[in-house]
Order: C-alpha cells, then sequence, then structure tokens
C-alpha cells in the first residue's frame, strides 16, 4: 500500500514547471530515485514533483521540506552528494545552494532568499510544497474547504457579495471588478450559464497562469464551482494555449481527480448541484485573449472579436449568459472564500486589492514570478526581489502590459503598482509581464517588436487595427533602416492616436501603446536614429558596424575563423581588419574576441574604421 | 486512415463545433492538415469546405504544408527579443538556407517563430522536436544543426 504523505521523515520538491523540465528536471527526479533506492532510504525519504517554483533563473530547483533548503541549478551529477550528504547524513550541501554572488555566503533556506523574502502569496500559497498531480496533497492544505463552506454555509448571493466586498479584480489586465462581474451574470434571466476560464495567456513574456494552471490546478477548478454555484451554471469551460501541453496535462488529471472526490461534477457534495468543467486548447491566436474572441474560438469557430454591449454576461457562448474570467482571478477566489473579504481587502491600495503575479524577464538577474502586494513599487520589485540587472548595466525602462502596454522609464521607478497607476503611466497592468530594458536595448526596436506582433495578431476585422498597425511598422522599419525623415515622429503619433479611437476590442485600441509611450520618454532615440542615422543602444543592424580596435588586437585570429561570412582578414600577430561589405553583423567575432583584448567594437552611426 | 478520422470525429461527436478540437487531433498525428482528409471531414460534418479553410488559416497552429522531420522552432518573446533571438533566428534562416515558415528542401528540417513559450528564464530558446534548448546564441545555433546534420548522415 501507497504511504501517506506525512509518514515520511523527509520531502523532495522538484520543480516541475516548464522550465525546469526543459532543464531535465525530470530526469533528475529518476537520478535521486535512484540512489535514494541505493542508500536504502525508499521509505524514508519521499520524491515528489511541484509546479514552477518561480524562480526560474536558478532551476532546476530541489527544497527540501521539512526545513526549506533550497537547492539551485541542480544536475544529475549533483544527485549522489546531494542523498548522501543531505538525506543519508543530515548535512545540507552548501555548494549547491543559492548565493547572492559567487564569493557570498550560501542561503540554505528558501523564504531567507531576496527574491522570496519580499513576495507575499495568495495565488502562490502552495509553491514548492505540493504535488499538483495529487488531488490528496492539496485538500491537506486546505484544499476544497472554501467550496465545502460555499456549498454547505453560504447562499448564492452570499458569495457573490463576498467577492464583491474583497474588491477583487480581474486578473487579466482590463481590472474590471470580479464580483459585480458576477453580480450582472447571476441576475442576467435564463436557466442555462456558462462559466469560462481564460488561459489564452498570449502576452509575450507573462507566464503565471500557465505556472498556476500547472503547479495549483486544483486551485482554479475550486474557484470555478465556487463561481459556478453562485451564478448557477452547470457548465463551464478551460481554455488554455495550445503552446501549453504540460499545463493542459495537469488540468485534465484535476479535473478527473475532482471529479472521483465529489468536488466536481454530478451531485457535487451530495448537494444536488451539477457543474462539469470541458478543456478547450487554443491555436495560437493571440486575439483570443479578447472574451467575445475567445467564445467564438469555444463555438468552433474563428475568432474574431465582436461589439460590446452585449457583453458576455448578457450573452455569451451559444448566446446565453457567461462569465469569464482569468486563470489567476479564479485562483484567487477559493482563499477570499475561505479567509473573508475582509482580509483580502486589507492587502494592497484603496482601488486594487490583493496580490498580483508578475512575470520578470529580460535583463534582470532573478528571472521568475514573483507575487507581490498591490500598491508595490517598481523599484522593489525590480531590485529587492528582481536583484537588478546583470554586469553592471544601467536600467533603461520597464515594459509592463505586454503589447497593450508600455515602456515605463528610469524616473518613475518609484510608481507604487496598481490598475490605476500604471493606465496614467501610459501603460497597463494587463496580465502582469514585466520585462526589464536595460541600456543595450533600443527602444524603437522595442516599439516595432510589439507593433509587428499586433500587426500580425491583428484579426483584421477593422481597418485601423489592419491598416494602421501596418502603416506604423512601415514608417518604425524606415526608421531602423536609417531612412527616417522629418515628420515620421508626428506621423506616428497620429496615427497611433487614431487605431486607438477607432479599433472596436482591446487589441486595437491599445496596440499603438508601445509606440506612443517610447515617444512619450524617449523621444532622443527616435530623433538619433532620424537625424543623425545613429542608434544610441548599437541595436539596429543598418546603423551600426562592426570594427576592430586596432591598438587592441592580438593578432590570434581566432575571430577571422569564426566568422561565417569571411569578412575578416588578417595574418597571426597582426591586426584584423574586418570588411564592412562581406560582414553581415552576426556578431559572432565579438562574442569569441578572448576577455583579454577586447578589440571587436559596436559603432553608430556606421563607419569602416574606430 | 478514414478509420483514424472516423474515431477522431466520433470522439467529438460528430459534431461541426468542435472542427478546431478536431482538427488539432489530425495535426497532432499528421503534423499537418492534408488536404484529403479534411474533404473527408467536410463531408461527414456536412460543414462547407471553406468554413474548415478559413479556420485552418486563421490558427497559425494549423499547417497546411507538409513539415520537415526535425521541427525548429524559435521563441520570438520579448525576453528572448530583447537577449537576441532576432540574431538566431537569422542564423538558423542563413544555415538552413530558408526562411521562417519554410521546410528544407531535403524535408529534414522546417523552422518556425513562437510568440512566447513562457519559459523567458532560457532566453533566447530554440525548440527542435520538443526539446528546449535556453540561452542559445548563434554560436550555439551552429553546433545545434551540426549535431542534426551529422546524426543524419551517420
Amino acid at each position: 500500500m501507497k504511504k501517506a504523505a506525512r509518514e515520511f521523515r523527509l520531502h523532495l520538491y522538484i520543480c516541475a514547471g516548464t522550465g525546469c523540465v526543459a532543464n531535465h528536471s525530470l530526469e533528475i527526479r529518476e537520478e535521486l530515485f535512484r540512489e535514494i533506492a541505493r542508500c536504502g532510504l525508499e521509505n524514508d525519504v519521499r520524491v515528489a514533483i511541484t509546479g514552477c517554483n518561480g524562480f526560474c533563473e536558478r532551476g532546476p530547483i530541489v527544497v527540501v521540506q521539512p526545513g526549506g533548503i533550497f537547492y539551485q541549478k541542480i544536475t544529475k551529477k549533483d544527485i549522489p552528494q546531494l542523498v548522501d550528504e543531505h538525506l543519508v547524513h543530515g548535512r545540507p550541501v552548501e555548494r549547491l545552494m543559492y548565493r547572492q554572488s559567487p564569493d557570498a555566503p550560501p542561503i540554505p533556506k528558501m523564504h531567507d532568499i531576496d527574491f522570496f523574502k519580499h513576495q507575499s502569496l495568495i495565488v502562490f500559497k502552495n509553491r514548492s510544497r505540493l504535488d499538483p498531480e495529487d488531488i490528496k496533497e492539496y485538500i491537506r492544505f486546505d484544499g476544497y474547504s472554501a467550496l465545502r463552506k460555499a456549498f454547505t454555509k453560504m447562499s448564492s448571493e452570499h458569495i457573490v457579495s463576498e467577492i464583491k466586498t474583497s474588491g477583487l479584480r480581474g486578473r487579466g489586465g482590463a481590472g474590471f471588478p470580479t464580483g459585480l462581474k458576477w453580480e450582472l451574470c447571476r441576475a442576467s434571466p435564463g436557466k442555462e450559464k456558462y462559466i469560462v476560464c481564460n488561459g489564452d495567456e498570449g502576452d509575450p513574456g507573462a507566464f503565471m497562469d500557465r505556472s498556476v494552471l500547472e503547479a495549483d490546478p486544483h486551485a482554479v477548478i475550486e474557484g470555478m464551482v465556487i463561481g459556478a454555484k453562485a451564478m448557477g451554471a452547470h457548465k463551464g469551460f478551460i481554455y488554455v494555449r495550445n503552446e501549453y501541453p504540460l499545463a493542459v496535462h495537469r488540468i485534465q488529471i484535476a479535473l478527473a481527480q475532482a471529479e472521483q472526490h465529489g468536488f466536481l461534477g454530478k451531485d457535487i457534495l451530495g448537494t444536488g448541484f451539477d457543474f462539469s468543467i470541458h478543456v478547450v486548447r487554443g491555436s495560437g491566436a493571440f486575439v483570443c485573449g479578447e472574451e467575445t474572441a475567445l467564445l467564438a474560438s469555444i463555438e468552433g469557430r474563428v475568432g474574431r472579436p465582436r461589439p460590446r454591449p452585449p457583453y458576455p454576461v448578457e450573452k455569451g457562448l451559444w448566446g446565453k449568459p457567461t462569465n469569464i474570467n482569468n486563470v489567476e482571478t479564479w485562483a484567487n477566489v477559493p482563499v477570499i472564500i475561505l479567509k473573508g473579504a475582509q482580509w483580502f481587502s486589507s492587502i494592497g491600495t484603496k482601488k486594487s486589492k490583493g496580490t498580483k503575479i508578475f512575470s520578470l524577464v529580460g535583463k534582470i538577474n532573478n528571472t521568475g514570478l514573483v507575487e507581490v502586494p498591490m500598491g508595490i513599487s517598481l523599484r522593489e520589485i525590480i531590485y529587492d526581489i528582481g536583484g537588478g540587472i546583470p554586469d553592471g548595466k544601467d536600467f533603461k525602462a520597464v515594459q509592463t502590459g505586454g503589447p497593450s502596454g508600455g515602456c515605463i522609464p528610469k524616473d518613475l521607478l518609484d510608481l507604487p503598482i496598481d490598475y490605476e497607476s500604471l493606465t496614467e503611466a501610459g501603460s497597463m497592468m494587463g496580465s502582469g509581464g514585466m520585462i526589464v530594458l536595460d541600456e543595450d536595448t533600443c527602444m524603437v526596436d522595442v516599439a516595432r517588436y510589439f507593433l509587428n506582433f499586433t500587426l500580425q495578431e491583428s484579426c483584421g476585422k477593422c481597418p485601423s487595427c489592419r491598416l494602421g498597425t501596418k502603416q506604423m511598422v512601415t514608417i518604425l522599419d524606415r526608421i531602423i533602416d536609417g531612412n527616417g525623415r522629418d515628420g515620421d515622429i508626428e506621423f506616428l503619433e497620429d496615427i497611433g492616436k487614431n487605431v486607438k479611437l477607432s479599433s472596436l476590442c482591446g487589441l486595437g485600441q491599445t496596440a499603438s501603446n508601445p509606440v506612443l509611450t517610447t515617444l512619450k520618454y524617449f523621444k532622443d532615440e527616435y530623433e538619433a536614429h532620424i537625424k543623425e542615422k545613429r542608434c544610441p543602444a548599437l541595436v539596429c543592424k543598418a546603423l551600426i558596424s562592426y570594427v576592430i580596435d586596432p591598438d587592441a588586437c592580438g593578432g590570434c585570429t581566432v575571430c577571422a575563423k569564426k566568422c561565417p561570412s569571411g569578412a575578416i582578414s588578417g595574418e597571426p600577430k597582426k591586426v584584423h581588419v574586418i570588411d564592412q561589405s562581406k560582414c553581415t553583423k552576426c556578431g559572432i567575432c565579438i562574442t569569441v574576441c578572448p576577455d583579454k583584448f577586447s578589440a571587436v567594437k559596436k559603432v553608430s552611426p556606421a563607419k569602416t574604421k574606430i | 486512415m478514414t478509420e483514424k478520422i472516423e474515431s477522431i470525429l466520433r470522439k467529438y461527436d460528430y459534431r461541426s463545433a468542435n472542427i478546431i478540437q478536431i482538427l488539432q487531433d489530425i495535426q497532432s498525428l499528421y503534423r499537418y492538415l492534408p488536404r484529403e482528409l479534411l474533404l473527408a471531414v467536410s463531408q461527414r460534418l456536412k460543414m462547407p469546405l471553406n468554413n474548415i479553410y478559413s479556420i485552418a488559416t486563421f490558427y497559425t497552429a494549423f499547417s497546411l504544408n507538409p513539415r520537415g522531420k526535425h521541427l525548429c522552432t524559435v521563441c520570438m518573446g520579448t525576453a528572448c527579443h530583447v537577449r537576441g533571438a532576432p540574431g538566431v533566428l537569422s542564423r538558423l534562416e542563413e544555415r538552413l538556407k530558408i526562411t521562417s515558415g519554410a521546410t528544407t528542401e531535403d524535408k529534414l528540417f522546417t523552422l518556425e517563430t513562437v510568440n512566447c513559450l513562457g519559459a523567458c528564464a532560457l532566453a533566447p530558446i530554440v525548440v527542435i522536436d520538443g526539446h528546449y534548448y535556453g540561452q542559445t546564441t548563434v554560436n550555439k545555433v551552429d553546433t545545434l544543426i551540426n549535431t542534426y546534420n551529422d546524426e543524419e548522415s551517420s
């Protein structure tokens, strides 16, 4: 018979989120099984997987409980030592622990590490402590107690009013009050109603919904069942991005287990209430994150948004009242029901309650997912939690809100993060992607990147979005190619404002934000590109050249050997030269030039000599 | 072939509302959507072929062309972009002598891009046949392609 989890002396939790799995965490688990068996510890030590730990930068991650000893960047080779030292002899292995810098002392415990210390966990409360493929573990940590409370002690009105009082707002981007949406859906006439979980997390650089679905699928399911009871729905859908196969897998396991335990399906907890959930996989269309497009996609149609009103709470799936919430929003529901609206609304700011998960990525030391109370400043997130910018570079901006958001510059670093303040700065909360940009990032290039994205993902329905983004990309292309003209900046602003005003859905209405905010805060970079044909960040290929500094070149011939286009000539021990007519600006030479010389330089405007 | 299609259609109750899921299943079997199968689906579901075509071309996950033996996907998410994904992609295009979305003449590689894989700590990421290669550089791409090519010739 399988041993109950509590009978083991030690528990090893291996992160099996997408990032760690890509770094072979599942093979590490096999190795752990082997070593533990070799040492005869099978009945003593339990090895389990968890969902995303969040500190993806340091993966693969193994956490030993009780005690919360945090091991990072584990490889298969480290396992024998870890098992022998820690599990057999009780001596934690310092070599595998986190250090702030290579010569800093090791920090053994997870909650003492800066990255974790400043976070406050509501949605991620089960981080690194339970196996998402085992419902019993979820139940062990109060799982489904909120559902039990909602089904046995609360009326539907009471549930709705609790969510309303909590001040919870949609975590998908726009921040609509969740309780109000529930109330509207509940009041909508009609017996047949639907509930949808929007897991079509399309913002590039945001992956908290994937992580929640992978790490704690039951929290989302529990939230949805409570919502179903509150609104009187009997069928629900979870719409998950096609790019997230692991999330689909975990949610399917969780659904089957929840049904076996009577939390889902027919006659939930013997109350006579039926509710079923179906998983629908997206097919790679960003616009399907927009609610009306998402509904069209569930109905088996092309995902094009339609005008609102009527809102989905009145006419949604197959014309019936439908309530759509984002993954993170649903995952907040059980804990609000369990701990009460008062408790939840004590966290955060006046208008933005609770916590928000951000994915901290780009030019940042601690890439990962962080859950912080609303109202925290950008500086705290980027420096205290994120550990600042790598390689001693300068912070330039942070991009929030994905393709709909904007770039926030250095002088707004003390901005408290909530829905309103971000919108005021010209950006938006979006789903919570936070892409840190440093001095080596070209803002014109970033603006073009996002606009290209929206151009490709525009469904084509509104001419302003379809053609406006195209025209803006054309202008940005020519600026980046060194053919920018006087008046291009004004032209961009003009089109940008019009696209915002005349598009139907959120995609078009926000498409020009990345351009408008970079124009607002980084106009000098645009001007340098247009007037001086210079890219200050040395990124735009047409405006830079690679040259060899004759005073620094040691004539080691490495660059000439590695150059794929044969553009570098020179004899051993003599100064090398790059033939600009052959150079494709791939940048290999700069990466292979030995540190002791560092002779290859990027210059802008493009020149042949340094 | 018809047997397989029938079982997929049965799984989805022959309902045209499930067309996206049906196409996903076909695509995971054949790695693309063969024309004759789309015709068969159209007849069995009594759904106009142009509707199916419109869905197959709207959603980027579907391909109407056969893919190469190895599927090489470059993540073009923001984190990957600022950490050098454009250089990695152009090096792959150079090495494979195709542009993104195409398949090499010897049908060995198909090169595609994806908007974000949500594994940004590994940026820039290249995925070949489901294996994630993180922190790729122009140099690493060369080694990677060489390894796959060597495997083929041995």
